[in-house]
């Protein structure tokens, strides 16, 4: 068994900690949308943020996001102790506004992406990303 | 003008009344004990493309009996909806007669003394005469195959899964998709899809590292048949490093990828297919809202969630279809295909009643040299069994009752914890059980029985992942599965809450005191998804509580309390 008593703590203080993360995170990435819009109104649509339903592997999670016509896109998760994943910034030769990358997520939690479009307006794409401890399925 | 969704309503109501005449007449013929073959076969032969499904057979090859689940919750919108009825609720909703052999084949209810009269079910040769019969009605018909095949005997086990391959290979598929077949290993995998005389399909099968589709599964496949230009895409089980060991196939990524699938049938339609048949391991609930997601999918032949039903469901104007497990079931669809578009459908659930349909003498020949090198091994009678032994049901059953009382009292573990997992067939009371049952509910790639330390909390938190596998209301979030099954705990579970706050009342039953979250508990299990587990492979345990207990007498278990079902 891979799962020795040190490891089941862990990951059970691993749950403990991601139980007690929420408040403090949810307040930083909060913050970082602020300083990211400016406090400007954010919409929906126009930008498609792709992640899985559940991880494969928390450790490494593939997300694309694509919004046309974005100068800047932010990727953003909610719940990690350290929210920024990574800002994107388009250039006007750009041939499309999309990028992929993945992240690390300390636990099941919402993953925002928000883009920064040509006319200074904001559009935002939230997906719930579940990390599973797995192994029971039929 | 009749547009489509009136077409498909009204066949809908042609199937109905095709799946009505089929069920229906059955318990008096059976009475007079004249159901035949050709009343199980009977199908008006109907438009110009037939598909045959099979899924889930779980390496059965010979007959075997399977109990349906008597409990199997569905939450959010699915909550009363198909698959989520059973028993007498699921009879009534069919007009199934009581004590009638759909009865018996569909709901779990009187399960012993029905089975006495209509006997067993399955055996791939049985399935053969069903299927030749299908292809001399229509020679073109295509038979599809929705995986967990390679897995799940004492034969399969042993050949690493080249008896099903050898057995479905003699059945001539056209197209299968994957689960459980990646616990053989990838290696291993690839070393049967390379030569494989049919299509090994995939959509969702990524290459981990790039997170691009993955070379060796093509994502599908055309064929023209019946003059009808059909685009067959495979849908493996999305899940699959999460709720097997991801450690056994590395290399490939998957995850259910709704977009993926809007492009793949976008493609298909570009390139002319004038029928799209989705070969999906999905699960029905995740099929049915895939469904509603993805545009241009005419037929889902859906597997995975072991579900058996009657008449397809219509979402859109898409139909799903859901064929059973274990090899108990073949699916029949006839379509009308025009002008490019599915005008209508006729559809027929085929119970493999072993004692009705004559055996493919060729298969059966075929499936007992497969046999023949592991009978005296397989066929030692290791105990008996006073009553049923079943695992169909969201918490638990009779046989991860036995299977947890051996690891309790083999391993000395305060708790106990089995996998829900939904294959292995059942056993009559007054059966013998040979070390080939023991292996059709226990065999796996990765079976060692584990002891080890966890918190009262641990285990609570366990608890929760499990159930929100099972019971998030948001079907893109479930597995699939069945609930772990538990040994010396009692609980109860809200399975409207939402993950943290289902479960509640964990009770140690021998003491009857509450699970104490700061204390280490000793617990034994299998089926770990971790690399590197260490332990007696489970079938060994097992087989070593039973030769002490001698007759197993299972007993009603009443350890879980559920709320909000």
């Amino acid at each position: 068994m891979n799962l020795t008593r040190r490891d089941a703590l862990a990951l059970g203080l691993g749950a403990t900690a991601a139980s007690l993360l929420p408040l403090r995170a949810v307040a930083a990435a909060d913050d970082a949308i602020a300083v990211f819009t400016g406090g400007a109104k954010v919409g929906t649509g126009g930008i498609t943020l792709t992640a899985p339903e559940i991880a494969e592997n928390g450790n490494t999670v593939p997300v694309a996001v694509d919004a046309p016509g974005a100068t800047s896109i932010m990727v953003l998760a909610t719940g990690n102790p350290t929210p920024g994943v990574a800002t994107f910034n388009f250039g006007p030769l750009a041939g499309s506004q999309s990028a992929s990358t993945r992240m690390r997520l300390a636990g099941t939690q919402d993953v925002v992406a928000i883009a920064k479009l040509a006319d200074g307006s904001f559009v935002k794409a939230s997906s719930l990303v579940k990390v599973t401890i797995g192994g029971c399925g039929g | 003008m009749i547009n489509r969704r009136d077409f498909l309503q009204v066949s809908m109501a042609t199937s109905a009344l095709v799946g009505a005449s089929g069920f229906g007449n059955w318990s008096r013929l059976a009475a007079q004990q004249l159901l035949t073959q050709d009343q199980l076969l009977d199908f008006d032969t109907f438009g110009n493309v037939s598909l045959i499904h099979v899924t889930d057979i779980h390496g059965q090859l010979k007959p075997i009996h399977f109990r349906e689940p008597e409990i199997n919750i569905g939450v959010g919108g699915n909550k009363g909806q198909v698959p989520h009825v059973t028993g007498a609720d699921f009879r009534k909703l069919y007009g199934i007669e009581d004590g009638s052999p759909s009865h018996y084949a569909l709901t779990y209810d009187d399960f012993a003394a029905l089975g006495q009269a209509y006997g067993k079910v399955g055996g791939l040769d049985r399935v053969s005469t069903v299927i030749n019969s299908i292809r001399a009605a229509r020679p073109d018909a295509l038979l599809l195959d929705g995986g967990d095949t390679w897995h799940g005997s004492y034969t399969c086990h042993h050949t690493q899964g080249q008896d099903m391959v050898n057995v479905m290979n003699a059945l001539k598929p056209d197209a299968m998709t994957f689960h459980w077949e990646f616990t053989l290993g990838s290696d291993r995998v690839r070393e049967i899809v390379q030569d494989l005389p049919f299509a090994a399909l995939g959509a969702n099968i990524f290459d981990a590292e790039w997170d691009e589709p993955a070379e060796d599964f093509a994502p599908y496949k055309f064929f023209e048949r019946g003059g009808v230009k059909i685009a067959v895409i495979g849908q493996a089980f999305p899940y699959m490093p999460i709720a097997n060991p991801g450690w056994m196939f590395p290399e490939y990524s998957f995850g259910i990828r709704t977009e993926r699938m809007q492009e793949v049938v976008d493609e298909v339609r570009g390139q002319g297919a004038e029928l799209v048949v989705l070969l999906s391991h999905n699960g029905f609930d995740v099929d049915k809202k895939m469904a509603s997601l993805v545009t241009g999918i005419d037929v889902i032949l859906s597997g995975h969630t072991h579900d058996a039903l009657p008449e397809p469901v219509l979402v859109g104007e898409t139909i799903i279809v859901a064929s059973g497990s274990n090899g108990k079931f073949v699916s029949r669809v006839d379509l009308d295909v025009r002008d490019g578009r599915m005008m209508g459908f006729r559809h027929k659930l085929i119970p493999i009643f072993a004692d009705v349909i004559e055996p493919d003498k060729a298969v059966t020949a075929v499936i007992d040299a497969e046999r023949a090198p592991y009978e005296t091994e397989m066929s030692e009678v290791i105990g008996e069994t006073d009553g049923v032994l079943y695992r169909r049901g969201n918490f638990n059953g009779t046989w991860d009752d036995l299977i947890c009382d051996a690891l309790l009292s083999e391993r000395e573990a305060d708790i106990a914890m089995s996998p829900g997992v939904r294959w292995g067939p059942s056993l009559m009371p007054g059966d013998q059980i040979t070390r080939e049952d023991i292996f059709n509910a226990t065999s796996m790639s990765y079976p060692n029985a584990y002891r080890t330390e966890m918190t009262g909390e641990y285990i609570k938190t366990i608890m929760e992942d499990v159930a929100d596998n099972i019971f998030n209301p948001d079907p893109y979030y479930q597995q699939g599965g069945d609930m772990v099954r538990l040994g010396g705990l009692g609980y109860r579970i809200d399975v409207t809450k939402p993950q943290g706050s289902r479960i509640s009342e964990i009770t140690m039953l021998k003491t009857g005191e509450a699970l104490d979250p700061a204390k280490s508990y000793v617990v034994a299990g299998w089926a770990s998804v971790n690399e590197g587990t260490e332990g007696p492979e489970i079938w060994n345990v097992v087989e070593d509580h039973i030769r002490k207990i001698g007759t197993v007498r299972p007993t009603e278990n009443t350890s879980v309390k559920v709320a909000g079902a």
